[in-house]
C-alpha cells in the first residue's frame, strides 16, 4: 500500500503558522522589554545598597559575580547584622520616621474606609435629600474632590493648622491624607454595595435587624474584599504621599519620603546610603504589590466598570 | 458617573412624640450656639477685646466635633428610622465641609492679602495686587504653558498602556507573573523614584541609563541638561509610575467585553487589525475616557517628582503649577501670592474638565440618536 498523505499543510496554512509563531515571539519580546524596563530600578536600587565606591564607579550590577555584596549602604541606617544589635541613633531616627509614615498611612485608610463605607452604602441604598442636594448631587459632591489639586488646600492648611496647633502632628497629618483618599474609597465602595442584591438587607430587615445592624452584620462581611483593595488603594496613596508633609511636619511627624527626599542633595556619590533607604521605603508596598496584587487590581477595576 | 444601584425601600413608621422633638432641636441649637459662642469668643481674645488665656484655635475644633455629634444624635431624636438612615452619609459630609470647604472659603480671604509668614506684621489686605503680579509673573505662566505639555503626554501613555493591555488580554503564559511586574512601579513613591531613577540611573557618569545610553552613541548623555530633553525625562520618570494604573483600568475593561463579540468579527472575516478599530477600540471607549480622565486628575497634582528631581529648572522648563507654589512659598514664605496662583489654577481646572466632560458627553450620545 503506498504510502499517501491525504491531508497536505497548503502552504497558506504554513504561512499561517511561521506567522503566529513569529507573532509569539514579537509579543514575548515585548513582554520582556517591559518588564525589565519595571524591574530593573528596583533592582539597582536593591543592589547598590550594597555596593561600595569601586563597584558604582565601574558600573557592576551583578552581585556575587560582579563585586561582592558589603552592609555599608545598610550599617548607614543602622540595619546590618553588626550594628543590630547596638545603640544607633541613625536607626532609631529612621524608625521614627518609618513609623510615622506607618501610622499616619494606616490610621488615615482606616478612617477614610470608615466614613467612606458609610457614605457609600447610604447612598447606593437610601434616597437622601438635603435643600437642593439629592442623591447624585452628594454623589458628585464627593466624587469632585478628586480634582481639587493638593495645592490649593496647601497654603490654607499651613495657617490653619498654624492656629489649630495642629502644624507637625500626626494627626493633622492623618485627617488631611483622610481627605484625600476618600472619594477614592467612596467611588470604589459605592460600586461594591451597588453589586450587592438589595433582597439580602430586606431579609435581614424582616428578620427583625436595624438597617445598622444588617450594614455590619450582612452586607460588609459580603463587601469585605472591596473593602479590602480600597484600604490597600489608600495606603499606596498616604505611605508614598509627599507634598503635604513636606510643608507640614517639620521635626516630630515627618515621614519616610520626606527624610528620603531631605538626603537626596547631601549624599553626593555615597549612593549605597541613599540606595538603602530608598530600598527601605519602597520594599513594604513591594512586598504588599506581590502578596495581594490580586486586590489591588480589583480596586482599580471598580472605576472602570462603568 | 451616576447609574443607580436597588434602592432598598422601607416604610417605617415612626412616631416622635413632642417631647422628643423639642428635645432634639434643643440639642441642635443649642450644641450651635455653643459653638458659635466658642469661635466668637475666641475672635474677640485673639483680637484682645477680652481677656481669656487660650494660646490657640483648638477649642473651636472641639465645639465642630461637639455640634456634628450633637447633630448625629438629634438626627436619630427628631426622624427616628430616617434620621439612621442619613447618619450614614453624615460623618463623611461634616468631614468634608470641614475640610474642604471652610478652607476653601479661608484660602479666599488669603489669596486677596499679602501674609508673609516669616515676617511678624501678620495678614494684610492687599486687593487685587497678587492678581496684577500674577499676571506679570512668566513664571507661572511658564508653569501653566508645561502643565499642558505634561497632560498631553497622557496621550501617549495611553496608547502604550492600551497595547500592553492588549498583550495581557491575550492569550499569553504566566500572565500573573506580567501583572505583579507591571504593576510594581506604581506602588513606589515618587520620591524615591526620583532618587532612584533621576538621581542615580540617569547621573551623567556611573548611572546605568547614561551608560546605556553612551553605548547607543549618545557621546554626553544629560538628562536635565537642556530645558527640551529634561522635560521629556520628567515625562517618562512619570509615566513609567502611572502606566500601570490605566494598564490596569485598561485591561479590566477589555476583560469585561463579551468573547462573542470579537469572535463575531473574525468570523465574518475582519483582520485583527480592523477588528481592533471597529469592535474593540469603541467598546472600549467609556473606560478609556475614565481612564484618561482620572490619569488626567492625577497628572495635574504632578509635583513630587519634579521639586526632587530638577526642582524646576533648568530655568523653569520642568515646572509643574503645584512645584512652582511650592519653591514660591519656600523661597518667600508668603502665603498670600501661593494661595491666589492656587486657586487660579483650580479655577482654570474646573473650566477645562467641565468643557471636557460637555464635550465626551454629547460626543458620546449624539443629539441625532435621542431624536
Amino acid at each position: 500500500m503506498a504510502e499517501l498523505q491525504i491531508f497536505h499543510d497548503s502552504d497558506v496554512d504554513l504561512r499561517h503558522r511561521a506567522k503566529h509563531f513569529t507573532g509569539r515571539v514579537v509579543i514575548y519580546g515585548v513582554l520582556l522589554v517591559w518588564t525589565v524596563i519595571c524591574l530593573f530600578p528596583i533592582y539597582w536600587t536593591l543592589t547598590t545598597s550594597f555596593k561600595l565606591a569601586p563597584n558604582v564607579m565601574q558600573g557592576h550590577l551583578v552581585p556575587f559575580l560582579d563585586f561582592t555584596p558589603k552592609w555599608k549602604g545598610w550599617e548607614s541606617i543602622g540595619l546590618s547584622p553588626r550594628l543590630i544589635g547596638q545603640e544607633s541613633t541613625v536607626r532609631e531616627e529612621f524608625l521614627k520616621r518609618f513609623t510615622n509614615s506607618t501610622i499616619a498611612a494606616c490610621a488615615s485608610s482606616m478612617l477614610a474606609l470608615i466614613l467612606g463605607s458609610m457614605a457609600a452604602y447610604g447612598l447606593s441604598r437610601f434616597q437622601y435629600r438635603f435643600g437642593f442636594m439629592r442623591n447624585p448631587d452628594i454623589s458628585f459632591f464627593f466624587l469632585s474632590q478628586l480634582i481639587l489639586p493638593p495645592v490649593v488646600l496647601a497654603l490654607p492648611f499651613l495657617v490653619l493648622y498654624k492656629q489649630l496647633d495642629l502644624l507637625d502632628t500626626r494627626i493633622g497629618l492623618i485627617l488631611l491624607y483622610t481627605l484625600t483618599v476618600l472619594p477614592i474609597v467612596i467611588w470604589i465602595m459605592r460600586d461594591q454595595f451597588q453589586a450587592i442584591p438589595v433582597e439580602l438587607e430586606e431579609a435581614a430587615l424582616v428578620d427583625g435587624l436595624s438597617i445598622w445592624g444588617a450594614f455590619i452584620a450582612i452586607v460588609l462581611p459580603i463587601a469585605l474584599p472591596g473593602m479590602v483593595a480600597a484600604f490597600i488603594l489608600s495606603l499606596v496613596l498616604t505611605w508614598n504621599e509627599y507634598f503635604f508633609a513636606a510643608l507640614l511636619t517639620s521635626t516630630d511627624a515627618k515621614t519616610l519620603p520626606v527624610m528620603v527626599a531631605s538626603q537626596t542633595g547631601s549624599q553626593g556619590i555615597n549612593w549605597w546610603a541613599m540606595a538603602a533607604l530608598s530600598a527601605s521605603a519602597i520594599l513594604p508596598l513591594i512586598v504588599i504589590g506581590i502578596l495581594l496584587e490580586r486586590f489591588i487590581i480589583k480596586g482599580m477595576a471598580a472605576g472602570a466598570g462603568r | 458617573m451616576a447609574g443607580h444601584g436597588d434602592l432598598l425601600h422601607v416604610v417605617t413608621a415612626d412616631e416622635i412624640s413632642e417631647r422628643r422633638r423639642t428635645f432634639g432641636r434643643l440639642l441642635v441649637w443649642g450644641s450651635l450656639g455653643l459653638m458659635v459662642m466658642t469661635f466668637a469668643a475666641l475672635g474677640l481674645a485673639q483680637s484682645g477685646v477680652i481677656e481669656l488665656d487660650f494660646k490657640d484655635w483648638r477649642p473651636a475644633l472641639y465645639a465642630y466635633l461637639f455640634w456634628a455629634t450633637c447633630l448625629g444624635i438629634a438626627q436619630v431624636v427628631l426622624h427616628g428610622e430616617q434620621g439612621k438612615r442619613s447618619l450614614f452619609i453624615l460623618p463623611a459630609t461634616l468631614f468634608v465641609v470641614a475640610m474642604v470647604i471652610f478652607p476653601l472659603i479661608f484660602a479666599l480671604g488669603i489669596a486677596f492679602s499679602n501674609w508673609n509668614l516669616s515676617s511678624l506684621e501678620g495678614r494684610s489686605f492687599n486687593g487685587f495686587d497678587n492678581l496684577r503680579q500674577m499676571w506679570g509673573d512668566p513664571f507661572y505662566w511658564n508653569a501653566l504653558k508645561n502643565m499642558l505639555y505634561y497632560t498631553a503626554a497622557i496621550l501617549v501613555e495611553y496608547a502604550i498602556a492600551f497595547g500592553l493591555a492588549l498583550i495581557l488580554a491575550s492569550n499569553i503564559r504566566g500572565r500573573r507573573f506580567f501583572r505583579v511586574a507591571f504593576l510594581l512601579p506604581l506602588m513606589l513613591s515618587p520620591v524615591a523614584v526620583s532618587w532612584m531613577i533621576g538621581k542615580s540611573m540617569m547621573e551623567t557618569r556611573f548611572g546605568p541609563i547614561a551608560r546605556f545610553a553612551r553605548w547607543l552613541g549618545w557621546d554626553r548623555p544629560s538628562f536635565f541638561g537642556d530645558p527640551e530633553i529634561a522635560r521629556a525625562t520628567i515625562m517618562m520618570m512619570d509615566a513609567w509610575t502611572y502606566i500601570p494604573f490605566m494598564l490596569i483600568m485598561i485591561l479590566a475593561g477589555l476583560q469585561a467585553i463579551p468573547r462573542e463579540i470579537q469572535e463575531a468579527s473574525r468570523v465574518d472575516g475582519a483582520s485583527a487589525w480592523r477588528g481592533f478599530w471597529e469592535v474593540t477600540f469603541p467598546l472600549m471607549l467609556p473606560v478609556s475616557i475614565t481612564a484618561i480622565l482620572i490619569r488626567v486628575i492625577f497628572k495635574l497634582k504632578l509635583a513630587d517628582i519634579i521639586i526632587n528631581v530638577t526642582s524646576g529648572g533648568p530655568g523653569g522648563a520642568t515646572d509643574s503649577v503645584t512645584s512652582f507654589i511650592f519653591r514660591e512659598y519656600r523661597d518667600r514664605s508668603n502665603v498670600g501670592y501661593g494661595t491666589l496662583l492656587a486657586i487660579v489654577y483650580l479655577v482654570l481646572i474646573v473650566v477645562a474638565i467641565t468643557a471636557f466632560m460637555k464635550l465626551v458627553n454629547r460626543w458620546m450620545n449624539p443629539k441625532y440618536l435621542h431624536g
